[in-house]
């Protein structure tokens, strides 16, 4: 065999005829590495078994018999009580109101709170009045309220509303100002260096900037508006998904108050789903992928 | 060369201007102290120090973004107080519009003129053809419509430049532009300012802490010291007027960057003490 190049090659090195060993191709990294990658297949394969799973072992355990089904109805049972609740009571009534008074008191709370939040946020002298104010009414418990409020507003859906309103709109005013601040000092001060006046800064970067973080803000505190709502309709009201949940309570009827629960549940997951949507499509440019 | 336009009276006047920052405990040294400084029109300074030697404050306060304690400046003869359209600024990163376009940044001071002035189609047509020549400018025009998400970070600066350029500033204030990009990015950056600075024959200011890049693109440098802030020399680059990379291996390059670079040691008090190093580790062996 004639070797032409031998220069490549050490004289310490093996004869020429052994090959170099090809290096195996390595395996991909577990998913269980730390911080590691799921495909989309994978993540929603685990987010489906997530789901299952307690429901499974609900089944399990009310087919069982180890429980009272007093205590614990099956899944079943639930089902069809929701079935029977729609065709034969007001389900879609007492959705429709619950929807209605959580919708009011957070949209009165976004209205309030976005401009308040933005100002505390671009403004100094603004934070300084505010801020520690909202911080102390913060940590009032909105539940204690209630007496008062019904006080106020006697048990009107009004009454709901403002409960609703207090549980969230505090929370909201500090997290909007939060969101303010953390738009990047030079996108702001980019804009001064062009001539923009302070108004021009507050609508065309601060807001413009802080919008995403905003609606991620109210998604988070729609969630909220839905624990105020029930807390509201458990103390002052005769309809509603919450007031149902405490019917049947005074009857024993669990299935009722699973259902009503895992309703909750299912309108909250869907108005989060429906939040990171317009997410997605309002803010397309912070959902590429590079 | 004729430079029958070029005005007698410089672009930025800097006149004893010193900087103490409120808040600073008692004691501290100035940020700044008995600055002295013009700027011709059209020329190229950069602005070189130690970190702490007070540049980029002196480039906010040109800016408007921070106030001189002491002192005046001057732009065009007028006083500095804020913040205006004459002195565009580029900072060293964050400061694009991620929810707008490429275009639509570049096009950012025109979005404020629109709102303020009626302005006749055919403003808004000259502000179009000054958008797309300065795309061209930096090389982007096949990316107007991305979003600064989608671009790396030397697309990024090249955006931030031309919309500081957009209102045709009269002085362009670079902070550290290209501190976070990698080094092959920086030199093909550098090649573009210097274009841009010909073409567009802008005064720049430039801060910068390397060197190398302080004397490849200003024409002067100021070279600055710490505790307190203050220039402590001001030197000519000894190179033409149109640079070229491999200037940088040549002798006059790098007799001004040894010199720039012992002086920049001094003064930060950091220079390595070799001898303290070999002490400690000695003393390390022995456990």
């Amino acid at each position: 065999m004639p070797i032409t190049a031998p220069l490549t090659v050490e004289p310490s090195a093996g004869p020429i005829t052994a090959r170099p060993q090809v290096t195996p191709v390595p395996p991909a990294p577990s998913i269980w590495a730390i911080a590691g990658r799921l495909s989309r297949v994978q993540y929603w394969a685990f987010a489906v078994l997530g789901l299952l799973l307690p429901l499974v072992a609900w089944a399990i355990v009310s087919a069982s018999g180890w429980v009272d089904p007093v205590f614990l109805p099956g899944p079943m049972t639930v089902l069809e009580r929701m079935h029977l609740w729609l065709m034969e009571d007001d389900l879609i009534a007492d959705t429709t109101i619950s929807i209605y008074r959580v919708v009011a008191g957070f949209a009165l709370s976004a209205a309030l709170a976005l401009p308040l939040g933005l100002l505390i946020g671009a403004f100094r002298p603004v934070e300084a009045l505010l801020e520690p104010l909202t911080d102390f009414i913060r940590y009032m418990p909105a539940v204690a309220f209630i007496p008062l409020v019904m006080l106020w507003f006697g048990i009107e859906e009004s009454a709901k509303i403002a409960i609703i309103f207090i549980g969230t709109f505090f929370q909201m005013v500090l997290m909007v100002a939060e969101n303010v601040r953390l738009v990047p000092t030079a996108q702001i001060e980019a804009a001064q260096t062009m001539g923009a006046t302070r108004g021009e800064i507050i609508r065309l970067v601060l807001l413009q900037s802080a919008k995403p973080a905003m609606l991620d803000t109210l998604r988070i505190t729609m969630g909220w508006a839905w624990t105020y709502l029930v807390v509201a309709e458990l103390v002052a009201s005769n309809s509603g998904l919450g007031y149902s949940i405490l019917k049947a309570q005074r009857f024993l009827k669990t299935d009722t108050i699973f259902a009503g629960i895992i309703l909750i549940g299912v309108i909250g997951l869907l108005m989060d789903q429906a939040f990171r949507w317009l997410h997605r499509r309002a803010f397309p440019y912070m959902h590429f992928k590079r | 060369m004729t430079t029958t336009t070029s005005v007698a009276t410089p672009k930025v006047q800097i006149r004893q201007v010193g900087k103490v920052f409120s808040g600073a405990p008692a004691g501290t040294p100035a940020a700044l102290q008995d600055i002295n400084l013009s700027i011709k029109d059209n020329e190229f300074v950069t602005l070189v120090g130690a970190s702490g030697c007070g540049k980029s404050t002196l480039l906010r306060i040109l800016a408007g973004l921070e106030h001189h304690s002491s002192g005046e400046v001057l732009c065009s003869g007028r006083a500095i107080t804020a913040p205006g359209a004459d002195r565009a600024m580029v900072f060293q990163h964050y400061s694009l519009y991620p929810w707008l376009t490429v275009m639509e940044n570049i096009k950012f001071s025109r979005l404020l003129k629109v709102g303020r002035e009626n302005l006749s189609s055919s403003d808004v047509e000259a502000a179009s053809g000054r958008a797309d020549a300065l795309l061209n400018l930096i090389g982007l025009s096949k990316v107007a419509n991305a979003y600064p998400s989608q671009l790396s970070g030397g697309m990024q600066q090249r955006v931030a430049i031309a919309r500081a350029l957009m209102g045709r500033p009269q002085v362009l204030l670079m902070d550290e532009p290209f501190g976070a990009l990698d080094a092959q990015t920086r030199e093909v950056m550098h090649d573009l300012i210097l274009h841009i600075h010909r073409i567009e024959k802008t005064t720049i200011v430039f801060v910068t802490h390397d060197v190398d890049e302080a004397i490849y693109l200003g024409q002067r440098v100021v070279l600055m010291a710490p505790r307190p802030g203050r220039v402590e020399r001001i030197l000519e680059v000894p190179l033409p007027a149109r640079r070229s990379q491999d200037m940088k291996v040549g002798a006059p390059f790098r007799e001004l960057r040894a010199e720039i670079l012992a002086s920049i040691r001094e003064s930060s008090g950091m220079a390595t003490d070799f001898d303290l190093l070999e002490k400690l580790s000695l003393q390390s062996e022995a456990f």
